[in-house]
């Protein structure tokens, strides 16, 4: 006889964190076993957001130019891991069989995506926090110290909004295929633009700023911005950009949830669960 | 719209090994699938466990477990032991009772020496070895194997079932459900088999009593060089209850279901007219292949194709 029999129906909330532990250490173990990643996923994104600063200083761009580049490059990261190693995950894992072994199992979709969001972290925020230092440092970027604390809660929130949206775009993958991904190929460089990644949404306008708002890193960006760098134009003041992030937060994730949930259905239905690639 | 299956009905019994058993293509793995609620029926009622699979699924996916053929679930980066640890995470495993575990099946398995080796670098039995792992680890109350055998050399064969044959006999409140297309395979591990065509039912019974449907029958295998095509003539002659046919090594080996020994020396006669020449004759027992060409009236090769 193996073992102690388990037949447990364990708690939900046990299976969550467990989950998450859990599907986060492969990408933990990527990270130390295939390091080839410093070179593709961090020396590649600081020689790109570099590249922009250079721009601006062959511009003659007012010195708070090269700040909006050093932060947005470091918050480019956040985004591209949402749109790739999160929602997109799934398309990978549906091709290879892995999202039939989640579906089947007692675990939730939620806790798959935050491991994934989680072994991450480590690679993503090295990747940022690399281009914000080197940024700052190579082109003397200053920042207002009274805004670092503030700054760091509009960072974590903006987080927050950022991964939730990424649940919500993950369960596209469980329904569509190829068509999913043009989605993220779609809202990368689009979004990279109407954040203001490189530049203030001020200089979008209302209408395309507002727009653009719907991406939690538009506003969070912003707002960190005008904590930082003195004389950000200022597209929303800071304090309702921050509420607007913290709204962002439960709507998109109560949306997921329900997307997840409807998507699944969907896919069970129509048996996009066992298609593998597509 | 093809139906993938229609008016199946099956009842299996807690503690039975129930193998569903047909051609590829006939429908068992869209069953699996919506055993373990991949997959929602179109129409009636499938129960796993008492729990509805439709209504019940979450609290089902507690309870079941599945492993296919040639899968490739996972990630390539981790070591075996710590791909089934990961797992075994999402049923809520106590990590220390799952390493545990993990080890002590790794060591059954034959597999305690690639433990700490990457799942890349493992032969493609030893990978399913790994996923039959995973299935047993989580002790489900239903284990659910979709062709577990699939592609595997004879000793990775044989050392899943027998594996699977020890983990029933360990546990009688323990139930398998085996999809399978090799005949032998449903008759060594099976207490009962349904035999799956094109979405349909067409028996069901113990592998013995399904035999025994064919044991009245007298069955020739009929070695012949390469020739003329031979199976409709041999299909036409009265008293020959089905014939099939495959190709094997550059000859062709027909099976022939005959109602008695008097009709052996009309099918010399045909084959002989027909230019075939005979390179080996023989008398056997009837296998569960039989009894499938007898009930469709072709092969499952043929059904394939």
């Amino acid at each position: 006889m193996i073992g102690a029999a388990q037949r447990a129906e364990y708690p939900a909330l046990r299976i969550f964190f467990k989950t998450i532990a859990a599907r986060a250490y492969p990408r933990v173990m990527a990270a130390n076993r295939q390091k080839t990643w410093l070179f593709f996923d961090m020396a590649f994104p600081v020689v790109g957001a570099l590249a922009m600063v250079l721009v601006y200083e062959g511009l003659h761009a007012p010195r708070q130019y090269l700040g909006f580049v050093v932060m947005g490059g470091a918050m480019l990261a956040f985004w591209q891991n949402v749109l790739w190693s999160m929602a997109a995950q799934f398309s990978w894992d549906r091709g290879n069989g892995t999202l039939e072994l989640y579906v089947i199992s007692p675990t939730t979709f939620e806790g798959v995506l935050l491991g994934m969001a989680l072994g991450s972290m480590f690679t993503v925020t090295l990747r940022a926090a690399v281009i914000l230092v080197l940024g700052s440092l190579l082109f003397g970027v200053t920042y207002t110290a009274g805004g670092t604390l503030p700054a760091i809660g509009v960072f974590l929130l903006t987080l927050s909004a950022l991964y939730c949206l990424g649940m919500l775009l993950a369960s596209l993958f469980l329904f569509y295929g190829r068509e999913a991904w043009h989605l993220s190929n779609a809202m990368q460089e689009p979004v990279n633009f109407l954040s203001g990644l490189y530049f203030p949404v001020h200089a979008l306008g209302a209408y395309v700023g507002g727009a653009a708002s719907l991406v939690p890193m538009t506003l969070g960006l912003d707002a960190m911005r005008q904590l930082l760098l003195p004389g950000t134009p200022v597209f929303i003041p800071a304090g309702i950009e921050t509420l607007l992030v913290a709204i962002q937060v439960p709507v998109f994730a109560v949306l997921a949830g329900v997307s997840l949930r409807y998507m699944e259905s969907r896919a069970r239905r129509d048996g996009k669960l066992v298609t593998r690639w597509e | 719209m093809t139906t993938a299956l229609e008016n199946v009905d099956l009842r299996v019994g807690q503690g039975e090994l129930f193998g569903v058993l047909g051609p590829n293509g006939a429908g068992k793995t869209t069953l699996i699938k919506i055993l373990v609620t991949l997959l929602l029926p179109t129409s009636g009622e499938a129960l796993v466990d008492g729990l509805d699979v439709v209504r019940d699924y979450k609290h089902l996916r507690s309870r079941i477990s599945m492993v296919s053929g040639g899968e490739q679930a996972g990630y390539g980066i981790l070591k075996v032991r710590e791909q089934l640890w990961m797992f075994s995470q999402f049923y809520g495993m106590n990590s220390k009772a799952a390493r545990r575990r993990i080890d002590e099946l790794l060591e059954r398995l034959g597999l305690a020496e690639a433990a700490n080796k990457q799942i890349t670098g493992l032969s493609s039995g030893m990978r399913q070895k790994m996923n039959l792992i995973r299935g047993l680890m989580t002790d489900p109350r239903v284990l659910f194997l979709d062709e577990p055998t699939v592609a595997l050399d004879v000793g990775a064969a044989r050392d899943v079932r027998s594996e699977v044959q020890r983990w029933m006999r360990e546990d009688p409140t323990r139930t398998v459900i085996l999809t399978t297309h090799y005949m032998q395979e449903a008759d060594e591990l099976c207490d009962r088999v349904a035999i799956v065509n094109r979405g349909r039912i067409v028996a069901e019974g113990a592998p013995r009593a399904l035999k025994e449907s064919v044991d009245e029958d007298v069955i020739v295998d009929l070695q012949l060089d390469p020739g003329t095509p031979l199976l409709d003539l041999l299909r036409a002659i009265e008293g020959v209850g089905a014939a099939s046919v495959r190709e094997e090594d550059g000859v062709d080996r027909f099976s022939l279901l005959l109602a008695d020994d008097a009709i052996l020396p009309r099918v010399m006669t045909t084959v002989e007219s027909a230019g075939r020449r005979v390179s080996g004759l023989v008398r056997r027992q009837p296998t569960l292949e039989d009894a499938f060409v007898k009930l469709v009236g072709r092969s499952m090769t043929e059904e394939e194709a």
